[in-house]
C-alpha cells in the first residue's frame, strides 16, 4: 500500500489521480501508524515552505518521516522542505539532503519558472527509461542546489537539483504527476523499487 | 531548456466545448474531456477549459467535468469563468484543476487576487486580462470583452502580478476571432513589464502567427482554440514547425 501524507499543502489531488491513472491503490493519512506501515510514501507540497514545516511540526511529521524505512517520495515543496534550510521566509527544513534551498534570482528569468523544462545528468532507480532532454514540468520559484544526492539536473538561470536520491529518500522537484508520459514513468519507477 | 508552451483552449457551455468569432456565434466542437484527452496526447502542453456561462446549477457540472478531465489527462490544466471566491477555488482545485484563471471579478475586486495567491500560492492562480484598444489606448474590457473598465492594460498587469498573480492570460480582443495573427506589440509590451509569465490569446491563424508572438510578442505560452478544434492545424505539426523555427518546444513524438 503507498500513502500520500496527508498536510496542508495543495495538489494532492493531482497525485491521487495520477496514481489512479497507473492503476496504483493509495490511502492519504496523517497517522504514524499507517505511514509507518506503508510500502511506499508520497510527501507531495505546493505552498510556502514556512506553513507547511510549522504544521509538520505540529504534529511531528517533521520527526516521522526523516525516521522511515520505506521508499519516500517528495515532490516540489515536499522536495525542499526535504532539504536543509530554505531561503522562503527563513525556513529550517527536515536536513534529510545536506543542500539548501534557494531563490531563483530575477536574473534567471521570469520567476516563479514555469513550464516545461529538460532534465540532464539523469541517474538512478527513479529515471530509469527516461531519455537525455526529457521535458517535466515545473513551477517553483525556489530550487536547491547541485549536490552529491542530484540523480537528475534542470537549468534555469543556473543549474539546480531536479532530482535528489539518499539511501530510501528520493524527491523531485517538478511535478510528475502532471509530466505527461515522462511523469508518469517515473512515478512507475518509484512505485515498482 | 525552458520551452515556449502551446495551449488548446476549450470553452464550455452546457459541458460542451464551444467556440465562436467575437465570442458571438457559438458552434459545438464536442466532448472536453475527449477533446482535452486528446490535446494531451498529441502534444499539448497544458490545456485552458474556459466556462463561458456559468450560473449556480452549471457550476456543479462544470465541478464534475473538471474531475473527468482531471482522471483523463497527465499534462496541467486551467479551469476559468465565473471564479469569485475562495470558496470557489478551493472547489474546483480539490476536483483536481491544477490552476485557476480569473478575469472580471480581479477587476471588481483586486484584493481577491491577493487573498487567492496567499490561499492557495500564486502558482496557481492565472489572471486573465481581456483588452481593447479604444482612442489610443489599450483598456481593460470585462464580461466577454464588452463592458469598458476605467483600467489601463499595462498598468493593470503590473498590478496583478504585484498582487500575486503567477501568470498573466492576455486576450486581445481587437484580434480575437480574426485569425490574423496575435496582437503583437502589446503582448511584447506586457511581457517586458510583468516578471511573470504571459500566456497571449487572440489572433492565431497561422503557424508563423506562433512564431511572431514568441519572437516580436516576447510570450511565454500561445493559446488558442478553434484552429485546434476545426482541425485548420494540428498540435503535432504546429510544434514540429516551431522547432524548426528555431523556438524551444517540447517534442512528445
Amino acid at each position: 500500500m503507498t500513502v500520500i501524507i496527508k498536510y496542508n499543502a495543495g495538489n494532492v489531488q493531482s497525485v491521487m489521480y495520477a496514481l489512479e491513472r497507473i492503476g496504483a491503490s493509495y490511502t492519504l493519512t496523517d497517522d504514524e501508524t499507517t505511514i509507518r506501515s506503508a510500502d511506499k510514501v508520497i510527501f507531495p507540497g505546493v505552498g510556502e515552505a514556512s506553513t507547511a514545516m510549522a504544521y509538520l511540526r505540529e504534529r511531528g511529521l517533521d520527526k516521522l518521516i526523516p525516521s522511515l524505512k520505506q521508499p519516500v517520495l517528495g515532490t516540489c515543496v515536499g522536495m525542499q522542505l526535504m532539504c536543509r534550510h530554505s531561503e522562503e521566509n527563513d525556513t529550517t527544513c527536515m536536513g534529510i539532503f545536506d543542500i539548501d534551498v534557494r531563490r531563483f534570482p530575477a536574473a534567471a528569468g521570469k520567476v516563479p519558472h514555469t513550464g516545461w523544462n529538460s532534465l540532464h545528468s539523469l541517474r538512478g532507480p527513479l529515471t530509469e527509461g527516461i531519455p537525455p532532454e526529457a521535458y517535466v514540468y515545473f513551477v517553483h520559484s525556489y530550487a536547491a542546489d547541485v549536490c552529491p544526492d542530484t540523480t537528475a539536473v534542470c537549468d534555469y538561470g543556473r543549474p539546480f537539483s531536479a532530482m535528489l536520491q539518499k539511501d530510501n529518500f528520493y524527491a523531485a522537484q517538478f511535478h510528475a504527476e502532471i509530466s505527461g508520459n515522462v511523469g508518469q514513468l517515473i512515478l512507475e519507477n518509484f512505485l515498482t523499487l | 531548456m525552458l520551452t515556449k508552451r502551446i495551449i488548446p483552449c476549450l470553452d464550455i457551455k452546457d459541458g460542451r466545448t464551444v467556440k465562436g468569432t467575437n465570442f458571438v456565434n457559438l458552434r459545438d466542437a464536442g466532448d472536453p474531456v475527449e477533446l482535452g484527452a486528446i490535446y494531451a496526447a498529441e502534444g499539448a502542453d497544458e490545456l485552458v477549459f474556459l466556462d463561458i456561462t456559468a450560473t449556480v446549477d452549471e457550476r456543479k457540472t462544470l465541478i464534475e467535468l473538471v474531475r473527468r478531465v482531471a482522471h483523463a489527462v497527465n499534462i496541467p490544466f486551467t479551469v476559468g469563468g465565473g471564479i469569485s471566491s475562495v470558496a470557489d477555488v478551493s472547489a474546483l482545485l480539490n476536483a483536481g484543476a491544477d490552476k485557476v484563471s480569473i478575469n472580471s471579478s480581479a477587476v471588481r475586486n483586486p484584493g481577491l487576487i491577493n487573498e487567492l495567491a496567499l490561499e492557495f500560492g500564486s502558482q496557481c492562480i492565472i489572471v486573465a486580462i481581456d483588452t481593447r484598444y479604444v482612442s489610443g489606448e489599450h483598456i481593460v474590457h470585462t464580461h466577454g470583452g464588452r463592458k469598458a473598465t476605467e483600467l489601463r492594460t499595462l498598468a493593470w498587469a503590473k498590478e496583478v502580478e504585484e498582487r500575486g498573480a503567477g501568470e498573466i492570460l492576455l486576450t486581445s480582443m481587437d484580434t480575437d476571432g480574426t485569425k490574423a495573427g496575435f496582437a503583437l506589440e502589446l503582448t511584447a509590451a506586457v511581457s517586458s513589464a510583468a516578471n511573470i509569465p504571459v500566456i497571449a490569446s487572440g489572433g492565431a491563424g497561422t503557424m508563423a502567427h506562433f512564431t511572431e508572438v514568441f519572437t516580436t510578442g516576447k510570450a511565454d505560452a500561445g493559446l488558442a482554440a478553434s484552429i485546434f478544434h476545426f482541425k485548420e492545424i494540428g498540435i503535432p505539426d504546429l510544434k514540429q514547425y516551431l522547432a524548426g523555427e528555431g523556438i524551444p518546444m517540447r517534442l512528445t513524438n
